[in-house]
């Protein structure tokens, strides 16, 4: 079968984690001597914002950036904007996982699917969908229903992909031996296919995350309200630096925990599949 | 003659009958405005979208606004491929700078590119030079992972070959290394790439004065969703061809693999 080319449209495998921070942590027998560079980069930053090369206004130090994080934090205005931001993001998520899985094994199984969605997919994957934000707050608003669409609109092509690249991967001998023993098409699809293409599924989905987040913080910017996006906007535009550093941690934590989560999300769903029992490389 | 036009017509055929779907949906659209299913303030007529998009495109703001638009992305890009590449080659190359540079590329990986546009607006102001600071520094990670991943995938006994034969340690690096880093690498790019378009458009949506981004929020906030829906249309092609193209050239480059 011709269309969804397995080379060019497979969502690659998100961060083959090959830096050998372990390595190097055995080495010296000391977990954080790993993350000393980043520690240094943080003083780096203090030092060079407290000695007057530059303005504060383009580079606060870090520890004033920290002091507003902690207010933000005692105010309870941090969890408002994180909580915001993420409820978007992963109502997003969820909706193209959801839809993007069904429409996926859809187009694995029937041919009229395949017709229907194959040049949709391969058009609507690479084309910068972030430019049809004015048309979505035209149709829905500016308000958590057009930033939650955008959202879905921009995760929902790796997800399909990864599913029918999945679907079709799996092996002709399972599906063989299934029904042999008489399993019927149903069963087949929700209890062999589902589960034997969920590796390639999860891909899909670990790449489809950060993606979420980005277009979650874009909308927040472009639209207004509240969330950690809306948040730096505003802060850019009134020149309060600290507000736009503080939120870039933020966020930069929040992406950070999501895609650590993913993983370790994928080791417990993954648990019986052979990948938990090769050489582990996260 | 005829025997190429033997060839052509079934391939025509078959093409038209793939991208059928897209077809309908075209249709869907002169339906729904021709017979009042949506309104026109909503959904513009498709026959009105072309008008405006053939006016924009003689008129000339297009082209200014593509041509701003295709320089920051591209010198952005650009910035992003030679120094993430080398970035990359160099940490798989040389230890010391992997035992440096990782913990910081694995921070910086996963944080929301979208959240640098503020930052970049507030060293650098609305112009070009904010959006190219921006998409160098939103595209330049998956490069760097795609190029140190090929990198240090080389695989070890050509490189132990290549130091036998006599080859400098340089040579080794610029005829084993760095071909073999190659492919991944390119896959890197084509992810960059479509970030770039993302950061590009939107930074100009909400902060520019010129672009693509801006011309289609220009057009929209003045009322003109006719014009709106031609630049979308536009832009969204514009990366549609870019990714087709970016693929050829890949293949193009890799040509020497089977």
């Amino acid at each position: 079968m011709a269309g969804i080319d397995q080379h060019t449209l497979a969502p690659s495998p998100p961060e083959r984690r090959a830096f050998d921070l372990p390595e190097v942590a055995r080495v010296f027998g000391w977990g954080l001597i790993a993350w000393a560079p980043v520690i240094v980069l943080l003083v780096a930053w203090e030092i060079f914002a407290r000695s007057g090369a530059v303005t504060p206004f383009l580079l606060p130090p870090l520890s004033r950036v920290l002091e507003r994080m902690a207010s933000e934090l005692t105010s309870g205005e941090l969890f408002v904007a994180v909580g915001l931001t993420l409820w978007r993001a992963l109502a997003g998520f969820a909706i193209s996982a959801v839809l993007g899985v069904l429409i996926g094994l859809a187009m694995a199984r029937v041919r009229f699917f395949y017709w229907f969605f194959d040049p949709i997919i391969s058009i609507g994957f690479p084309i910068p969908k972030i430019a049809f934000l004015p048309i979505i707050v035209l149709w829905l608003g500016f308000y958590d229903v057009s930033k939650i669409s955008m959202i879905a609109f921009n995760t929902i092509f790796p997800i399909v992909t990864a599913t029918v690249v999945g679907v079709y991967a799996v092996e002709k001998e399972i599906i063989w031996s299934a029904r042999n023993l008489g399993t019927s098409e149903r069963a087949l699809l929700w209890e062999i296919l589902l589960p034997a293409a969920l590796p390639q599924i999860f891909t899909g989905l670990q790449v489809a995350l950060p993606i979420a987040l980005i277009v979650g913080v874009l909308t927040e910017m472009a639209m207004g309200g509240y969330g950690v996006g809306g948040t730096m906007q505003t802060a850019s535009r009134m020149a309060d630096s600290l507000g736009v550093f503080a939120g870039i941690i933020e966020i930069a934590i929040v992406g950070y925990a999501l895609v650590k989560l993913m993983a370790v999300l994928r080791r417990r769903l993954l648990k019986w599949h052979q990948e938990a029992q090769e050489p582990t490389t996260a | 003659m005829s025997a190429a036009l033997a060839r052509v017509g079934p391939a025509l055929g078959v093409g038209l009958f793939r991208y059928l779907p897209i077809l309908l949906l075209l249709l869907l659209w002169l339906a729904a405005t021709r017979f009042d299913w949506v309104s026109t303030g909503v959904l513009p007529p498709l026959p009105n979208v072309l008008v405006s998009g053939y006016d924009l495109v003689t008129e000339g703001d297009f082209w200014v606004n593509t041509g701003s638009s295709l320089y920051r992305g591209g010198t952005g890009l650009l910035i992003s491929i030679v120094v993430g590449g080398a970035l990359g080659i160099a940490m798989a190359w040389w230890r010391p700078l992997r035992y440096v540079m990782s913990p910081i590329v694995e921070i910086f990986y996963p944080l929301p590119k979208s959240a640098l546009i503020p930052v970049t607006a507030l060293w650098l102001g609305y112009g070009d030079t904010s959006k190219i600071l921006l998409i160098f520094l939103g595209c330049m990670l998956p490069v760097t992972i795609g190029a140190y991943n090929g990198a240090r995938g080389a695989e070890q006994t050509l490189i132990w070959s290549a130091r036998s034969l006599g080859a400098s340690r340089l040579q080794t690096l610029f005829d084993v290394v760095v071909p073999s880093a190659l492919p991944e690498m390119l896959n890197g790019v084509r992810t960059a790439l479509a970030l770039s378009f993302i950061l590009l458009v939107a930074s100009e949506l909400i902060v520019a004065r010129k672009g693509l981004g801006y011309l289609i929020g220009f057009l929209g906030d003045g009322g003109n969703y006719d014009g709106m829906f031609a630049v979308v249309l536009a832009v969204a092609m514009l990366g549609f061809f870019a990714d087709r193209l970016y693929l050829a050239f890949n293949r193009w480059v890799l040509r020497w693999r089977e």
